[in-house]
């Protein structure tokens, strides 16, 4: 099925010198797939994680510890405020360099954490600054007579966060939280900076041989917008499915 | 159930506030605070993990206080480079974003649809491809007759970051359009304001406060994202801060390095989202 | 039993920070009695149905409900909240559950009764509240008058001994203020002891067995309807009556 595509882009490659040579070159397009499986790994990782840093997070801003407030106020505007991709470097290089390295079995020394390690940490930080950010304003938007309302028929205050509060608030929160999700996909080409292979970097590994940098441009920008798509549609659904007839949050 | 006598409970019932509650009090505390502690915390916390990590050295060598002072005009001259960046991309980002915005409401429906799509299309694309893509394909020169205008790298890069500012521009000139309800361009036309006087004296006078908070917002992330050119070759203080710690070749140096880096950025940046969020506050109130 | 209050509010007091709201309230409510609660907004009303409630607890004094300590640090508000239902001006229906969900929910997560009998039961009530249709309907989609009928119902799942209305007809237009009143009107009737807080005039002296004018956080005056609205013989709650009536 994929031989007529092929010929076709090879065709195109030899009388037009547009050079996609991942449509037809064997290595590269192993290498492109490989980076793009990496790149989708990436990303539900991080979304994975970062929507727990966000509710942890969350929950505790609404602790009744002050430390336990004022960490997490401090987590959310440290992470907001300063670049992601020093933010990467300072794990990557700065944390890794205080943690013990392991002997692998050629004697030599390895990381405990592996650069898709730490920029697996890192993104999920960054973007889980700001999911607590958004999930705690979604908290404070559900009115409190409707917390009132559940108190007063004997709901305890565990129950009344599972079965009125995160519901309400989680609708308020998806445009949100569905933003930053696709800030976050577009984030996890920082990766490139440490060697992560993903998609940007398997790209360059590829223009660097075949020297077609114009069409391998293209190709990754069609990509990644198509990845941020998907991502899009598929929040939108969930917007969908979890709309209530006649509410307006 | 203890029966306790009526009168002796106030002590005892003072009241507890219900965790749910917004803490307004509390936020405000923190944020008046946190940039100090935050600041001053975490470089003493950095010096001191790494000082301790050192203490085992084996050689004398300078103290990371000294290295560090050494350094920093340097890696500072680096970041007033990325400020720089930062205010000519968002000049940049911000003429052309707001073409592009008001071409997505034009009445001709080609710019409308044309103006939406590269809006779509820049917004949604990862900001360090974009990079890439116009460090790439520009020119190193442009020959305009017989005219040749060199583009230094430093002007492309500027160039790759205002693209994706400019189609975030657009979109907050969009929205900001879009949240004036359509009864105030009713009313003008009743009074027979032509479309354009509608657009200039009506509705943008009322959109420009909105525009104003996520318009600085946009500004604090372009700010982040100059450190990107250090990806592409260009120095910056990301790319001189790595530059010093290769040349000191000391493992210690490298938390309170990059900490440092880390800090120039939030002393920078935090305050411009502070001020964001007071003015965003003062517009929801006007509203 | 018998002559013993189910009610009990002895002597409360109630301030926020500085703010006293209820100075001196005393009420003794028994078994079957609809006790109306009348006063200028801001008099404490509110507050004092809350109080009884547990959703804020009392500065001093004791109230007790059917042997329940209120004002005791150790209360068992689950075991309170299962005696006493409240029912808010503002419906404060879940929005993201349907009716019939609404008021099953709270017998199957809070009592921990059987799907199936909280499910009927909450059929029965929703007949009872006349809104049988109404059932699969999320809140967005009903009226103001049927949400609080939702939520009247919502409370008399929990088969509560007294119910707490407040000023639960305020926010409804003068057609579905009527649905409303009818209900309560038949619960009273019914037995069901009632604290209703209410502008409507005209229903509380029908339904009232007793009628209390509150105003400064103080009970100013109290009797029957017949005292209160045609005899009252304090001058504040003459004139409060001569401005609403
Ligand atoms: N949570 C609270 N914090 C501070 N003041 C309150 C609170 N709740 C009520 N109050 C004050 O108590 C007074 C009485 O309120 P309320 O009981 O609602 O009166 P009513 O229901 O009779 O109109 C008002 O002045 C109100 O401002
Ligand atoms: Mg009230």
């Amino acid at each position: 099925m994929m031989e007529p595509i092929a010929r076709w882009f090879k065709w195109l490659s030899s009388t037009h010198g547009l050079n996609y040579s991942v449509f037809f070159d064997n290595y590269d397009q192993t290498l492109f797939l490989k980076g793009l499986q990496t790149t989708i790994f990436l990303s539900l990782a991080c979304i994975f994680l970062s929507i727990m840093v966000g509710l942890i997070g969350a929950w505790l801003q609404g602790s009744r510890l002050r430390a336990a407030r004022i960490g997490t106020a401090m987590f959310v505007q440290f992470f907001r405020n300063t670049p992601p991709l020093v933010q990467l470097a300072f794990f990557y290089y700065a944390v890794s360099s205080l943690l013990p390295t392991l002997t692998d079995q050629f004697g030599a020394q390895a990381p405990i954490i592996n650069n898709l390690g730490w920029a697996i940490i890192s993104f999920s930080l960054f973007a889980g600054a700001f999911n607590i950010e958004i999930f705690r304003s979604g908290i404070e938007a559900v009115p409190t007579a409707m917390t009132e309302a559940a108190e007063s028929l004997g709901y305890t205050r565990f129950q009344i966060y599972r079965i009125v509060v995160v519901p309400i608030a989680f609708r308020i929160c998806l445009p949100s939280l569905g933003n930053n999700l696709v800030n976050l996909v577009k984030t996890t080409t920082l990766a490139y900076a440490i060697g992560v292979p993903e998609l940007l970097y398997a790209s360059a590994q590829i223009w660097s041989e075949a020297m077609n940098v114009r069409e391998m441009m293209v190709l990754l920008l069609i990509t990644y917008v198509a990845l941020v798509a998907v991502l899009v549609g598929l929040m939108q659904r969930w917007e969908r499915s979890l709309r209530i007839p006649g509410y307006i949050a | 159930m203890k029966a306790l006598p009526p009168n002796s409970l106030p002590v005892l019932l003072t009241p507890t506030r219900p965790a749910l509650e917004p803490l307004p009090a509390f936020t405000t505390f923190v944020q008046s605070r946190a940039l100090a502690i935050i600041l001053v915390g975490g470089f003493i916390l950095s010096c001191g993990i790494s000082a301790a990590l050192s203490a085992g050295a084996t050689q004398p060598q300078p103290s990371i206080l000294d290295v560090l002072l050494k350094w920093a005009p340097l890696i500072g001259g680096g970041f007033l480079f990325n400020i720089a960046v930062s205010i000519a991309s968002m000049a940049i980002g911000t003429l052309s974003g707001v073409l592009l915005g008001l071409g997505q409401i034009s009445p001709s429906r080609p710019i409308a649809k044309i103006s939406w799509f590269l809006t779509q299309f820049f917004r949604n694309s990862p900001w360090l491809v974009l990079l890439f893509f116009v460090m790439f394909l520009l020119p190193f020169e442009l020959k305009l007759g017989s005219l040749t205008l060199p583009l230094p790298a430093w002007f492309k890069a500027i160039i790759g970051l205002a693209l994706p500012v400019m189609a975030n521009v657009a979109e907050i000139v969009r929205g900001g359009i879009k949240s004036i309800p359509f009864s105030q361009w009713e009313s003008a036309e009743s009074l027979a304001f032509s479309r354009r006087q509608i657009l200039w004296q009506i509705i943008l006078p009322q959109a420009f406060k909105r525009m104003i908070p996520p318009w600085m917002n946009l500004y604090a992330i372009l700010t982040m994202a100059t450190t990107l050119i250090s990806v592409v070759g260009i120095q910056d203080s990301m790319t001189l801060t790595k530059a010093a710690l290769v040349a000191e070749g000391r493992l210690d140096l490298y938390l309170p390095f990059y900490t440092m880096l880390l800090l120039m950025f939030f002393a920078y940046c935090y305050p411009i989202a502070r001020l964001t969020q007071s003015l965003e506050r003062r517009v929801a109130v006007k509203f | 039993m018998l002559g013993q209050p189910l009610i009990e509010i002895d002597h409360v007091e109630k301030s926020f920070h500085n703010t006293v709201v209820l100075r001196d309230i005393s009420m003794k409510i028994t078994k079957g009695e609809c006790a109306c609660i009348i006063g200028p907004s801001g008099s404490g009303k509110s507050t004092l149905l809350r109080c009884i409630n547990a959703l804020v607890p009392v500065s001093r004094g004791s109230i007790i409900v059917d042997g329940i300590q209120v004002n005791d640090p150790n209360l068992d508000k689950l075991a309170l909240r299962r005696k006493v239902g409240i029912v808010f001006q503002q419906y404060n229906l879940f929005p993201h559950k349907t009716a019939i969900q609404n008021i099953a929910m709270a017998p199957i997560n809070v009592l921990g009764r059987p799907k199936e009998e909280s499910y009927e039961r909450a059929r029965q009530l929703l007949a009872k509240v006349k809104l049988s249709e109404k059932a699969d309907a999320y809140p967005g989609e009903l009226s103001g008058g049927q949400q609080q009928r939702v939520a009247i119902a919502r409370s008399l799942a929990m088969n509560p001994l007294v119910m707490l209305f407040d000023e639960v007809t305020a926010a409804l237009d003068p057609e579905t203020k009527k649905e409303v009143l009818f209900t309560i009107r038949d619960l009273a009737a019914e037995g069901m002891t009632c604290i209703l807080v209410t502008h409507e005039m005209g229903f509380a002296s029908e339904v009232a067995d007793h009628v209390y004018f509150t105003d400064g956080g103080m009970i100013v005056e109290s009797g029957t309807p017949t005292d209160i609205f045609k005899a009252a013989q304090n001058d504040r709650t003459r004139a409060f009556l001569s401005q609403v009536l």
